[in-house]
């Protein structure tokens, strides 16, 4: 005896058997997703400063677009192949997978940035303050609270609100790049190369800053200052050590990325073995497409939520 | 559906029969019976390797501080170079003692009583009852058990890596279980991690199969409400599977980040360990982890007790030669189970400092859980009445489950309030609790399933004399260890300590009130003997079942219990596709003793 | 939407998911135009920004994933699911935030 209702559907329940496995397996996946969801709001609401402004808003727009419209050319190749038209579909199916490598490729950019984005913290109120001098002229409350907005957004957020007032120079956590854009640098790996001293290109402030015409301050951007290591407490670049924001957004974004991959790969995999197989069993062929595509925009609705959570609110 | 498919193959005929190599059939096979055996032999050999390492345990909570016979210098011998430090002179280390404990937890629970309850039992009996060839997506149940045997070689392995294995509890509760071993950055517990990613990754392709295969591929005339009860409990299972193990995928990860990359997902900030400030960035929350984690962990006991439950009723059944007692009571009592275990897990949680109102909440709900569990048992016990009850081997194992079932549940009502919970927890008296549903609930519901369908996988009986010496040793062992721990527990024992609650007692405070006193400490004796007790009557079961594989009794007919279900009118044992034709079923599951009918069965698929 | 078969269907189908592809981008832009505008409320800007979500998922799950058309059996699952998910935050949420606060022994101090 054969396995039944692998092509027709099975005419109590309407469906066939792949597609009941991919609706359970996507259930499955909505629990993943959703612990790390409620990861993240327990982390957040739990968490006393929880930065802000951190992620590129642009190029997450963007991404979303992209994976937006991988949605709709996945449907498009089913359709077409509902309607018999293989070519059509074929391209639909590459279109696909084109976005999702470009899903990824945008990701990893925005994933390196981070990686070469540091935060420092001196030693003392005298050596934060010599620093901030140096890097943008003065160590006032408006140069403080620039710091702070780089972080943490606007000053006057709720954070700052709560404390009514900025942390002394000595807590405030300068960001910034080291020369030559090196990678996953921290204190301990510089001591081991006997380091004495670093090239730190601070930030230019209030990039945190949301408000329309809070432009963000290009005067001192670029300007290259010589740290001691001596006068650091703390190195560390935007890595899921850093603090829970950035774990949890590696992690949340991270898994994301896995299942594009996933999911690109199992349509490469259609893409390439489809004519073969649209010759051979159209309809089967056609069954494969519709549970790929229904993973796929799975993936696509995570994002939709990852989206605004991660990078808007 | 009597042997004549020789003549009879048909579609069958269409693709080549050539018979599949020694590697393709037995090895990589995805004929859901050789897959179901496979998980149902790795299991055993998991359940006994938990045993003993319980066995070594109970020599040092009984004896604290000396060295082991014999298994002392083993133990040794196996961990190398770990031997000076772990199990120096034969004498078992706290860390030895706590990574043995976790182990065993881990073992048991998802390497040994899922596996053997859920996947082996399902496998085999689940298509053969609902009248399919195979499962629904065969490779898909290759791949499942091929996870599951990774896993299992990740968390043996874990044994004999630098460190140990992981000794934090099969709870792994955060921040002990990232720094319980600081010299390794891939230690036990990551070993524990990513092992328990595969198994999680097996259960889940296995629960997606299960259910699309209930769902799907039904006999024609197998109805919803003709299904077998095992078949219900299966699928119940199948969907708490798929829908409470991903949060533990979710929260594993963030553990495995918070051992290995040094992420604080679970660390709260301030941690200081002998005198320094740990070096990572603080913030996370360790009661998360404890969420998450029980949050599967509670769905996870019904994982381990349901399957129990509908191999008990199937035995019942065709042992009483009448229907099962309350058969839509049974279903929707299964179903309201799986639904509530989902909203209950936090009733592990009552010592974290949750507020009243939400343990109220959980309190609730657990009270609420016990209602269909107790309709059940109490389903199971009326469908006794007026029985002809045939007392084989698989009945008295199905028999004995009941009452050892009903002491496991009934001590669980304690535990299940918040008020006395705050006296019992973490003591023996838990110890004892779960363990009486689950080792004499469970495992003794498991050994029932294998006397009554090893005839079925191969043709021969297993031997009554020797299963029922294997059934009265267990019982009687199985209520001398687990008895006494109530009052252990009862007396303020607590779990996990490897002096046998020693630096607690009278002995060592004399005057304390509260203190140990000698009568607890010394159970401790006699709970042991029974526990090497229990592991030599295993040794009828082990010869029983490997000697008659070849030279059991010969059943007389392809359904030797005269049961009704649809795996019992197949050839012995079924060939590959199961059914040569689809069969068609015309009534319930459980046609025993029908007035005016000719036989006292009546198959399902037995025309009226 | 009824039965996907027919190729006159498919075309109306198409034309859906084109109608359905703008509406999701404009439901991006909407959602970022909600972020730089900076409602001084917390509580309603996450409220509004998990709205508009969840218009696009509603969208994207009812009609790319044919769910609006979809059998009894994969409603029921997800509506479990749907169910469980919700417990699984609401609860967990709920209890790390129902906890005891401490008060002194002496009363208002």
């Amino acid at each position: 005896m054969e396995i039944p209702y692998t092509v027709t559907p099975r005419k109590d329940t309407g469906l066939y058997n792949a597609k009941v496995g991919i609706w359970l397996f996507l259930a499955s996946e909505v629990m993943l997703f959703g612990a790390l969801f409620s990861s993240y709001v327990l982390l957040r609401v739990g968490a006393s400063f929880w930065p802000e402004g951190l992620l590129n808003i642009p190029i997450g727009t963007f991404n979303t677009w992209v994976l937006i419209t991988s949605s709709v050319t996945v449907v498009m190749c089913w359709a077409n192949l509902k309607l018999g038209n293989f070519n059509k579909a074929r391209v639909y199916l590459g279109l696909t997978i084109l976005c999702a490598l470009g899903f990824v490729g945008i990701k990893t950019v925005e994933y390196n940035d981070k990686f070469t984005h540091y935060t420092i913290r001196f030693t003392n109120d005298v050596t934060a303050a010599a620093f901030l001098k140096e890097a943008y002229g003065n160590d006032d409350e408006a140069t403080r609270s620039g710091v702070f907005a780089n972080t943490y957004g606007v000053p006057d957020s709720k954070v700052v609100a709560k404390n009514k007032e900025l942390p002394p120079p000595r807590f405030l956590e300068i960001t910034g790049h080291l020369e030559g854009n090196p990678h996953f640098v921290t204190l301990k790996k510089l001591k081991a190369k006997n380091a004495e001293t670093i090239t730190f290109i601070p930030d230019a402030l209030n990039q945190g800053k949301k408000e329309k015409g809070a432009a963000p301050d290009a005067a001192h951007d670029h300007k290259k200052v010589t740290v001691k290591m001596s006068e650091l407490v703390y190195l560390s670049a935007y890595t899921p050590q850093r603090n829970t924001y950035f774990a949890i957004y590696f992690t949340l974004t991270g898994l994301h990325a896995a299942h594009v991959i996933g999911g690109a790969l199992v349509m490469t995999y259609l893409f390439f073995t489809g004519r073969r197989w649209w010759q051979k069993a159209p309809e089967q062929y056609t069954n494969r497409i519709e549970v790929a595509g229904l993973f796929w925009h799975f993936v696509d609705l995570v994002w939709i939520f990852l989206f605004p959570v991660l990078y808007l609110l | 559906m009597a042997a004549t498919h020789s003549t009879t193959h048909t579609a069958h005929e269409a693709h080549a029969h050539h018979e599949p190599g020694f590697w393709r059939k037995y090895i990589f096979s995805t004929d859901h019976k050789v897959i179901g055996i496979q998980y149902g032999i790795t299991a055993l050999l998991f359940l006994f390797f938990g045993f003993l390492l319980m066995a070594a345990m109970r020599w040092q909570i009984a004896y604290p501080g000396q060295p082991i016979p014999v298994a002392g210098k083993i133990i040794g011998w196996l961990l190398g170079a770990e031997a000076a430090t772990m199990i120096p002179g034969g004498i078992m280390s706290p860390d030895l003692y706590n990574a043995f404990g976790a182990m065993h937890g881990t073992i048991m629970v998802f390497l040994a009583i899922v596996p053997l309850a859920f996947a082996a039992f399902g496998n085999y009996v689940v298509p053969l009852q609902i009248g399919a060839p195979d499962m629904a997506f065969p490779r898909i149940n290759m791949v499942s058990y091929q996870c599951f045997f990774m896993g299992g070689v990740v968390m043996l392995a874990s044994f004999f890596i630098p460190g140990g294995a992981a000794r934090s509890g099969w709870t792994s509760y955060s921040p002990l279980a990232s720094m319980a071993d600081l010299t390794n950055r891939v230690d036990g517990q990551t070993f524990w991690l990513i092992g328990m990613v595969l198994l999680i990754t097996s259960s889940l392709l296995g629960a997606v199969n299960f259910i699309a295969t209930i769902i799907q591929l039904r006999a024609k005339g197998m109805s919803w409400m003709r299904l077998p009860f095992f078949v219900w409990a299966q699928f119940v299972t199948g969907f708490l599977l798929l829908l409470a193990f991903p949060p533990l995928e979710a929260a594993g990860v963030m553990q495995l980040m918070d051992n290995v990359l040094d992420t604080s997902f679970f660390l709260p900030s301030g941690l200081v360990i002998s005198g320094q400030p740990v070096d990572v960035s603080g913030g996370g929350s360790p009661l998360l982890w404890q969420h998450l984690f029980w949050f599967l962990g509670h769905p996870e006991v019904y994982v381990l007790i349901l399957p129990a439950m509908g191999i008990v009723a199937e035995i019942i059944a065709c042992n009483t030669r009448k229907p099962l007692w309350g058969y839509k009571a049974l279903v929707h009592s299964v179903l309201a189970i799986g639904f509530l275990s989902f909203i209950v897990w936090a009733h592990h949680m009552y010592l974290t400092g949750m507020g009243t109102k939400i343990s109220t909440f959980f309190q609730t709900t657990t009270m609420i859980i016990s209602i269909p569990s107790v309709i059940i048992l109490t389903a199971l016990f009326l469908s006794l009445w007026g029985g002809s009850i045939r007392f084989n081997t698989p009945m008295l194992f199905a028999l004995a489950f009941l009452p050892m079932f009903g002491i496991g549940g009934l001590t669980g009502l304690p535990l299940g309030f918040n008020a006395s919970d705050i006296l019992l927890h973490d003591t023996y008296y838990v110890i004892a609790h779960f363990h009486y549903v689950v080792a004499p609930g469970t495992i003794f519901a498991l050994f029932a399933g294998i006397y009554f369908w090893f005839p079925k996988a191969t043709g021969r009986f297993m031997s009554e004399g020797l299963g029922r010496i294997h059934f009265v040793l267990s019982f009687v062992f199985m209520n001398l260890i687990f008895g006494p721990m109530f009052l252990q527990g009862l007396a303020g024992m607590l779990r996990r300590m490897s002096d046998g609650g020693a630096a607690y007692s009278l002995a060592q405070n004399p005057g304390i009130e509260g203190a140990l006193s000698d009568a607890i400490i010394n159970l401790n004796k006699g709970v042991s003997m029974a526990a090497w007790g229990l592991g030599l009557s295993q040794i009828p079961f082990i010869i029983n079942f490997f000697w008659s594989i070849k030279h059991g009794k010969k059943v007389p007919s392809d359904n030797p219990w005269q049961a009704t279900t649809l795996e019992w009118q197949t050839p012995t044992p079924p060939p590959h596709g199961n059914f040569a034709v689809e069969p068609e079923v015309h009534r319930g599951p459980y046609d025993y003793s029908v007035p005016g009918a000719k036989s006292d069965y009546s198959p399902q698929n037995q025309p009226h | 939407m009824g039965d996907h078969s027919s190729p006159e269907q498919l075309k109306k189908d198409i034309r859906v998911y084109l109608a359905i592809f703008v509406a999701l981008l404009v439901g991006t832009v909407l959602t970022v135009w909600l972020y730089y505008i900076h409602i001084p409320n917390v509580k309603v800007t996450i409220a509004i920004a998990l709205l508009v979500a969840s218009v696009k998922s509603f969208l994207v799950a009812g009609y790319f994933m044919h769910l609006l058309s979809e059998k009894k059996v994969i409603y029921a699952t997800l509506a479990a699911t749907a169910f469980f998910f919700v417990a699984l935050m609401g609860l967990t949420l709920w209890a790390m935030n129902d906890f005891p606060k401490l008060t002194s022994v002496f009363g208002n101090q």
